[in-house]
């Protein structure tokens, strides 16, 4: 309720109205916050591999860090580290308490001070990517702490992926069906999964990707650019 | 007093970072000190005793006077040697406040207080009493760990909530104690601890491969 909306009496304990239109947050340092970018997908379908390609894709024209939520809490960081693509002051690791799940969509709090105590940190960034721990075809970030999410699936799993749906196919803001290299292998039709794909997400974008093949994931790593090229 | 208010200020699913913390459970089963239902009701009847008691001494002493926020963050770090239990119930405060910014005006107490002087000045910002406060501190105590006990050891979570319910006059009775005492000298307040969580929770924090964070 608005001050002007009713009449603040003398008997009456002290109080104030905040305005519901305004931000309760202290403004994270360093002015506008980065864009944040949620990175979901069940385990082992190429998640760590697409921040990997991402960093090296664009960690020379961007200011950017990563926020990990695996249950080996070295694990992620160290595989970007190994592989010379961020430097460990850029990476945080949140502990999920067996509920990958809850740290990214119903209790997003760990997750946001890691973004938070990065920005803090480094100064001000222009894109923090946030892999989830590995989960099911359920997973979806809460709007409270990303901006645009991914989902990832990979090819390995057979076909069916895209035609059984759940919320992380069919509304992730892209699909990124990786492990192409391997379709023949496990007898798995990229025509009939792009086909699902399409019908379950309409107009969403999904592309096709071999992180094995493809070291810079170029299509996801140009679909960033336009999304932080139009935030400025 | 609203009773309503305070169900949400001990809600288990309020997104003040808890589901992430076994309140130094994850450690004892590791160590195999608690495996069953049995050794669950053991952890829990030690952990109110002695954290339980001191959170909820803190949160009543906090929600009595909000103003008292630092020197009673510095009691509690007084009380608690365990660096990693340190970070542990800081983090847990800095999310807690998160929270109840966003529902009710808590006058600024820090930015990473410990989780017991958040909760406090959280209930004070909700309008609820001291003893109110203990009580969810008390209560907290207890279901964060029994949740992680459900999940690390997949026991039955009747038998754990039959547990919980026998264990909700000793609650109500620690919480009376914290409350009756939440205007005492900050060093006079509650110091029980338990060595065992401390030294369990600085192993804890080494581990290759965990699933909560405390
Ligand atoms: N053949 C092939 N292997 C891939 C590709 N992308 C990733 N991998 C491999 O798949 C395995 C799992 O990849 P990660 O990136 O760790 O998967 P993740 O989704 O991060 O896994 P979790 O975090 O454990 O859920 C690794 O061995 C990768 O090298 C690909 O395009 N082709
Ligand atoms: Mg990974």
């Amino acid at each position: 309720m608005h001050p002007e909306l009713h009449e603040h009496g003398p008997d009456e304990v002290p109080h104030t109205h905040p305005d519901p239109g305004v931000d309760p947050h202290t403004p994270l340092a360093g002015g506008p916050r980065a864009l944040r970018i949620g990175i979901g997908g069940p385990v082992g379908s190429g998640k760590t591999a697409l921040v990997a390609a991402l960093c090296r894709a664009l960690g020379e024209e961007i200011r950017l860090a990563v926020v990990t939520n695996d249950i080996y809490t070295t694990e992620d960081a160290d595989f970007l580290l190994r592989n010379g693509v961020l430097p460990a002051e850029r990476i945080r690791a949140v502990e999920t308490g067996c509920c990958p799940h809850t740290a990214i969509r119903d209790d997003i709090s760990a997750n946001l001070d890691a973004v938070e105590d990065l920005e803090e940190k480094l100064g001000p960034l222009d894109l923090v990517l946030v892999e989830s721990g590995g989960d099911n075809l359920t997973a979806t970030f809460s709007k409270g702490l990303i901006d645009q999410q991914i989902f990832v699936v990979d090819v390995s799993g057979g076909d069916k992926v895209p035609r059984k749906g759940g919320p992380g196919v069919t509304t992730a803001d892209l699909l990124v069906i990786n492990k192409t290299d391997l379709a023949p292998m496990v007898g798995a039709d990229l025509s009939v999964m792009d086909r699902d794909a399409k019908a379950r997400r309409h107009e969403l974008p999904t592309v096709f990707l071999s992180l094995a093949e493809d070291k810079q994931a170029t299509p996801v790593a140009d679909w960033i650019r336009g999304l932080v090229a139009a935030r400025v | 007093m609203s009773l309503a208010t305070l169900l949400l200020l001990a809600d288990g699913r309020l997104p003040s970072g808890g589901h992430a913390h076994s309140g130094g459970l994850e450690p004892q089963i590791a160590a195999g000190r608690v495996r069953d239902v049995d050794g669950l009701d053991g952890f829990l009847r030690g952990r109110l005793a002695t954290g339980g008691l001191v959170s909820a001494a803190f949160a009543a002493a906090a929600c009595a006077d909000t103003g008292r926020a630092a020197e009673l963050d510095v009691g509690l770090d007084a009380r608690t040697p365990s660096p990693a239990l340190r970070r542990a119930s800081r983090a847990q405060g800095r999310a807690l406040l998160r929270a109840g910014r966003a529902m009710w005006p808590v006058p600024a107490i820090g930015r990473e207080p410990h989780q017991p002087v958040a909760l406090g000045a959280l209930a004070a910002a909700a309008g609820l009493t001291p003893v109110e406060a203990a009580v969810a501190a008390a209560h907290g105590t207890t279901t964060g760990s029994a949740s992680a006990a459900v999940r690390l050891l997949g026991l039955d979570p009747y038998a754990v909530h039959a547990l919980l319910a026998r264990l909700a006059p000793e609650c109500d009775r620690i919480a009376a104690v914290a409350a009756a005492r939440s205007g005492d000298p900050v060093d006079e307040l509650p110091a029980a601890g338990a060595p065992l969580l401390d030294i369990g929770a600085e192993h804890h924090a080494t581990w290759e491969v965990r699933l909560f964070a405390s």
